[in-house]
């Protein structure tokens, strides 16, 4: 029996792991690493990408940067849609594409935190929406902060990559 | 040991926790600011609709972090989506935490450390009866107003359209006096009137 066959027989994806064999005297380890792509988008009121991060473990190629926004603008329509119809903040998976998920979490001021990724991990998720939406809480109670505009704090990028490792 | 009962301090905000909200402020403290705020704002303009249009700009960035703050903390994580529910957020809940307890007899007050309280909830909700698109906020004694001698109701007037345009429904909000007979002073209004699109969704959503 393989090793990507007794993975898949575990329910978990093969198809973005690399290998890494390690043999210690006479035993021979493997250690895998799972990769995961994530994309994360704050969206003004406004339609304006207020943020923006990519915040999976896989290593950033241009292409697919570019592809993630796309995905992630062209859900945006169904979000405005959604939002209208039930009065809870985290909209659950809304979009697809090939096997990429979207999920949205909207804020009382139609402030959209919208993330790609291909986990399957609802409760992270949304435990990583709860605090991003707190930190972006202290950002706007921030005077001289212009709602709709970019966010610039490099703490708060710093803030929203350590909750996305955590929680993603 | 003069350092060890003091509170933890965060090298930045945004590691400080949101507090909840119990904190008031005490009416002298507001009185200046507002006093001080309208005062440079006279300054910058030459007529009292434009002083009214800039208390309303400022009253509009309060509202929009208003909501969003009051809708984390004391509605937990829902959102208003249908227009009387928004409505009756501002009655109560926005009301209750913005002016909850108001001076009752506001000219000995100022000097005083302890303030005489008085709690209220706005006095009513009222549909205004000529147009489909107009509400109206009723109240006796806006507390602004206790401060000049003309109307600084714009600035709540810009509270409320800051929550409502937040919240996706764009209104046009304006203050009036009115007039009640009985009363020596007059009841300051505040007049919603709903942009089409509004209720055109209002009707979609049934």
């Amino acid at each position: 029996m393989t090793l990507s066959r007794l993975l898949r027989c575990a329910g978990v994806s093969t198809a973005i792991h690399r290998f890494y064999p390690v043999s210690v005297g006479n035993q021979q380890f493997v250690f895998w690493i799972m990769a995961s792509t994530a994309c994360f988008v704050i969206v003004s009121r406004n339609d304006i990408p207020i943020y923006e991060a990519e915040v999976g473990s896989v290593l950033k190629k241009e292409e697919a940067a570019h592809l993630h926004q796309f995905i992630l603008h062209a859900a945006l329509d169904i979000v405005q849609d959604l939002a209208w119809t039930t009065s809870a903040m985290f909209l659950k998976s809304v979009d697809r594409f090939n096997d990429l998920v979207v999920s949205v979490y909207v804020t009382a001021g139609h402030t959209r935190l919208m993330l790609l990724h291909d986990s399957r991990n609802e409760d992270g998720i949304k435990s990583f929406f709860q605090d991003v939406h707190e930190l972006y809480l202290k950002i706007l109670l921030n005077p001289l902060y212009l709602p709709g505009s970019r966010i610039t704090s490099s703490h708060f990028d710093t803030k929203v990559r350590a909750l996305a490792r955590k929680y993603l | 040991m003069i350092g060890v009962g003091k509170a933890k301090q965060y090298a930045n905000v945004l590691d400080k926790p949101l507090s909840r909200g119990r904190q008031e402020v005490s009416l002298s403290a507001f009185a200046f600011l507002f006093s001080e705020l309208v005062q440079y704002n006279q300054t910058q303009v030459d007529n009292i609709a434009e002083l009214e249009r800039r208390l309303e700009d400022a009253g509009y960035a309060v509202g929009a972090r208003v909501l969003e703050l009051l809708c984390h903390r004391e509605k937990g994580n829902r959102r208003e989506t249908r227009l009387l529910g928004i409505l009756s957020f501002i009655h109560s809940t926005v009301w209750k935490v913005l002016f909850g307890k108001v001076v009752y007899l506001i000219t000995f007050c100022i000097w005083k450390d302890n303030l005489y309280q008085k709690r209220y909830v706005a006095d009513s909700l009222e549909k205004g009866t000529e147009h489909e698109d107009e509400y109206m906020i009723s109240e006796k004694e806006l507390l602004v107003n206790h401060m000049g001698a003309f109307n600084c109701g714009a600035f709540v007037a810009g509270i409320v359209r800051g929550v409502l345009d937040s919240a996706g429904f764009p209104a046009v909000v304006t203050a009036h006096f009115v007039p009640i007979e009985g009363q020596q002073r007059p009841r300051t209004t505040i007049l919603i009137k709903f942009a089409e699109e509004v209720l055109r969704r209002e009707a979609r959503l049934g």
